[in-house]
């Protein structure tokens, strides 16, 4: 039988075209975005970004020194809360976790996961804001570290998985307990991929701004205690952001432009502890 | 050969102990109290989910009472005089997720094709890692950009060509606002597409070389290899992840609060502002004027949670039955 | 000679496998003893029972008994990480820990249980480092990482570990599987002298091996001690048909 095979190569040509300009069209984006932020990001930061806080309306100038602070506070209290949950739990997820309630617990996790942060805000404001009676600080780390722990529990997961079972056997061999084979062997060995999937969390929730709405509030000025709202860069990225002066959306951009640094910085180091030498 | 006689001290103190512990009672107690350490951290998973679930149960409760359903199907949204319709923003979510999937879809599996079986590896491989960095950028980062960018060009361009050309189409009739219905499902395509894209790479990734060897071994070319072997195979797979790219679009607020024009209404032209569950309780919630309406938020709050679990549920069950076989994922 | 541990109708199951069926069997002190058989006879799994390895395994169940002295270590009583002290482990592929230096990993077993005293730690190294014989080829570089050395010296190095925390039995499993001849060798001469200190139970899928190293053979088949004896009398004239196939290369 006799086939036009020009047909079939048309068909497989367009199709290959088709599928280059579908990445292009995806990639563009990506370009255009970033293109803003540095432009407009570059053109709007100064000194005062760092040091000042925001300026009442009406006048120019002013920074987000207190969203620096605050973001750095609450992620450091989220990370405190949600490091030793994510990491501990996935240390039961691989060493004891041959059953079916640990598949109920992965399962569990990917699904917490794909819960809108917007609802762990919600949540968190049930818990704490209503009974503390008010918005503070507290109550956004707690709404970040909730986002955190699926997260880290996965990947502390996937990393305890790679760690080879001849390690934990000599440890055990010689008389160690597994706990403590588990601390200083396994999750010794397995800790440059722990730390690129901790930095990875933390570069998510540092750019996390819907659980911070009702928790954490936002404050224009220093805040002096942790039951106190504190400022955030992402939620004054959003005030400013949808407010009518030209002089706000330049310390939008700013901010914008900090916050990418810091989470392209955050999975640089994250890429930089992934490619370290693993086991031979 | 020589003997050491030089064993320390240590050594047979150490000896000694253990020969002691050997029968002694208190064995293994570290190991049990880190083993239920560990169950309870663990555990804290389900916890968390329960509690969440009970928490918007319980608080959205006045608004169920109260409303029941109807309260869905109600158009009118007005907090001061009580009025609580959420039609609109089931609406406006629904629309926009679902045109923002339709448009997200055909890119996103052409992207993770390119890179899997067209691109040389170290070009897939860069456009898989520009693709990652996508998906970390903050979504109110996208919100800025889309509010303070893309909409006025919308508003400038795009939609006065739509209304002149397109105008006899109810979609796209009316005034060009920039901030509306049609600014969300970009942006929402924009956000989804790298989401989308590096799970079908995933699930592209687990389909077994000989599937792929087989067909061109039958003299297939690389699109009939990709259309007979790569796609029925790693089909429920990428069904998977879209559906969980529809689960993220339906929760995603920041970006869309910033950009949909925050109006309850239901207009048919995609050129006009609306309104979506997430944003209506970003805007609403910290400052409800009554308890009713803080109730209400919760019950929106409520719907959002069960459709993102089961869209997320039906995403994992479906991504799994592809990548488990193959990526050793402990059963 | 006297016995050190004794097996008393050891069955081991993995979930509905049978891997171990009804094994009695005694071990002489301060002598080496070899186990030998095709791959799948259950060979392995013996001495990882010896240590309690399977407790690990949530699907394996041990029955019977092993007593080491006069004492049951499957006895409820007894701590698994208290008998594993008395009986070292040498593995089949040389596994130094890859994030501790060539001192670290001598005394690791201290190190890891947080009981060890600095002042002591150089003479455990040194003494233990001189009984494997590597003393004089790392004594430089003690700091390095264990990963740098051949894998005839990591596999020196682990006996070293073993040895250093003072058990009286010795398990190895297949320790010159991963080796070259060479490397092999000096691992036997080592075997040879451990020996005088310990007793030690040998895995080896390598008849010659078993021949030149051990003093007792148990050949293993299916799961079934098929014959145990002088290694001696085994390798020339053993007294069951299998045994003698076996060793004779016709099957496994």
């Amino acid at each position: 039988m006799k086939r036009t095979p020009s047909i079939r190569l048309i068909k497989n040509g367009l199709m290959t075209l088709l599928m280059v300009a579908a990445t292009l069209a995806v990639l563009a984006p990506l370009g255009i975005i970033f293109v803003h932020i540095l432009k407009m990001g570059a053109s709007s930061i100064s000194l005062d970004f760092f040091t000042q806080i925001p300026k009442p309306t009406g006048e120019t100038g002013g920074g987000m020194a207190n969203g620096l602070a605050g973001s750095t506070i609450m992620i450091a209290m989220s990370s405190l809360i949600g490091l030793p949950v994510g990491i501990l739990g996935a240390v039961y997820l691989t060493e004891y976790g041959h059953n079916r309630f640990a598949d109920a617990i992965r399962f569990s996790a990917d699904v917490l996961a794909g819960v809108p942060s917007i609802i762990t805000g919600m949540v968190a404001y049930t818990l704490l804001v209503v009974p503390m009676k008010g918005f503070s600080a507290l109550a956004g780390a707690v709404a970040l570290a909730l986002i955190m722990i699926p997260i880290v529990l996965r990947t502390t997961e996937e990393q305890l998985k790679l760690v080879p079972g001849t390690l934990r056997e000599a440890s055990l061999a010689l008389g160690v307990p597994l706990w403590r084979t588990t601390l200083q062997v396994t999750l010794a060995s397995a800790r440059t991929g722990i730390i690129t999937g901790i930095l990875l969390a933390i570069a998510r929730i540092a750019g996390e701004t819907a659980p911070l709405l009702f928790t954490a509030l936002g404050n224009q000025f220093w805040s002096r205690k942790l039951t106190e709202p504190m400022a955030a860069i992402p939620l004054q990225i959003f005030n400013f952001a949808i407010a009518p002066y030209e002089d706000w959306h330049k310390l939008a951009w700013a901010g914008a432009l900090v916050l990418v640094v810091i989470m392209f910085s955050l999975s640089l180091a994250a890429r930089y502890f992934g490619r370290q030498k693993r086991y031979s | 050969m020589e003997i050491t006689k030089t064993m320390t001290s240590a050594m047979d103190r150490e000896t000694a102990a253990a020969k002691t512990a050997f029968i002694s009672g208190n064995k293994a107690w570290g190991d049990r109290l880190f083993r239920w350490l560990t169950l309870g951290f663990s555990a804290s998973i389900l916890l968390i989910l329960l509690i969440m679930a009970f928490e918007m149960i319980k608080e959205s409760l006045p608004a169920i009472r109260k409303f029941g359903w109807g309260f869905t199907i109600g158009k009118d949204w007005d907090p001061v005089q009580e009025q609580f319709g959420a039609l609109p923003f089931l609406y406006g979510s629904v629309v926009s997720s679902i045109l923002a999937i339709l448009m997200a879809t055909p890119l996103s599996v052409g992207t993770a094709l390119f890179i899997t079986d067209i691109a040389p590896k170290k070009l897939g491989g860069a456009v898989s890692s520009l693709v990652e960095l996508l998906a970390a950028i903050p979504s109110v980062i996208y919100g800025l950009w889309g509010v303070l960018v893309m909409a006025p060009w919308l508003q400038k361009t795009v939609q006065p060509f739509l209304i002149d050309h397109f105008g006899f189409i109810p979609l796209f009739q009316g005034a060009p606002y920039g901030v509306s219905m049609l600014a969300a499902i970009f942006i929402l395509m924009i956000m989804i597409v790298p989401i989308i894209t590096s799970i079908t790479k995933e699930v592209l990734t687990a389909v077994p070389t000989a599937q792929k060897e087989a067909a061109y071994a039958l003299g297939a070319t690389r699109w009939e290899m990709l259309r007979v072997a790569l796609l029925p195979y790693a089909r429920s797979g990428i069904l998977g992840a879209v559906i969980l790219g529809l689960g993220r679009a339906i929760g995603e607020t920041m970006a869309v609060t910033m950009v949909i024009g925050n109006t309850p209404q239901i207009a048919l032209s995609l050129l006009a502002p609306g309104y979506t569950m997430p944003s209506v309780i970003a805007n609403e919630f910290a400052e409800t004027t009554s308890k009713l309406h803080a109730s209400v938020l919760m019950e929106i709050g409520l719907i959002l949670l069960v459709v993102t679990l089961i869209i997320n549920i039906m995403a994992r069950l479906l991504i799994w039955s592809v990548t488990r076989g193959n990526s050793g994922r402990s059963a | 000679m006297q016995t050190k541990v004794t097996l008393e109708n050891l069955n081991v199951h993995f979930g509905s496998n049978h891997a171990v069926k009804d094994v009695s069997l005694d071990f002489p002190e301060n002598s080496v003893t070899a186990i030998i058989g095709p791959s799948g006879c259950g060979k392995s799994t013996v001495l990882r029972s010896l240590n309690r390895m399977h407790d690990l395994v949530p699907s394996a169940r041990v029955t019977g008994r092993i007593m080491l002295d006069n004492t049951d270590i499957y006895d409820r009583a007894v701590d698994p990480v208290a008998v594993r002290r008395r009986i070292g482990m040498v593995f089949q592929k040389p596994n130094p820990f890859p994030a501790m230096s060539i001192h670290d990993n001598v005394v690791a077993g201290y190190k890891l249980t947080g009981s060890l005293k600095r002042s002591d730690a150089e003479d455990i190294v040194e003494s233990c480092l001189k009984r494997v014989a590597l003393w004089d080829e790392v004594k430089d570089r003690l700091k390095t990482s264990a990963m740098d050395l051949s894998g005839g010296q990591q596999q020196r190095l682990c006996i070293a570990r073993t040895i250093a925390v003072q058990p009286e039995v010795i398990l190895m499993d297949e320790p010159c599987s991963a080796l070259d001849p060479i490397a092999t060798l000096k691992i036997e001469e080592l075997i040879e002298e451990l020996k005088e200190q310990y007793t030690v139970i040998i895995v080896t899928h390598n008849m010659q091996q078993a021949a030149r190293v051990s003093d007792s053979t148990a050949f293993f088949y299916m799961g079934e001690l098929i014959e145990f004896g002088l290694t001696k009398k085994i390798f020339t004239t053993p007294e069951k048909r299998q045994t003698e196939d076996y060793i004779t290369g016709r099957f496994g």
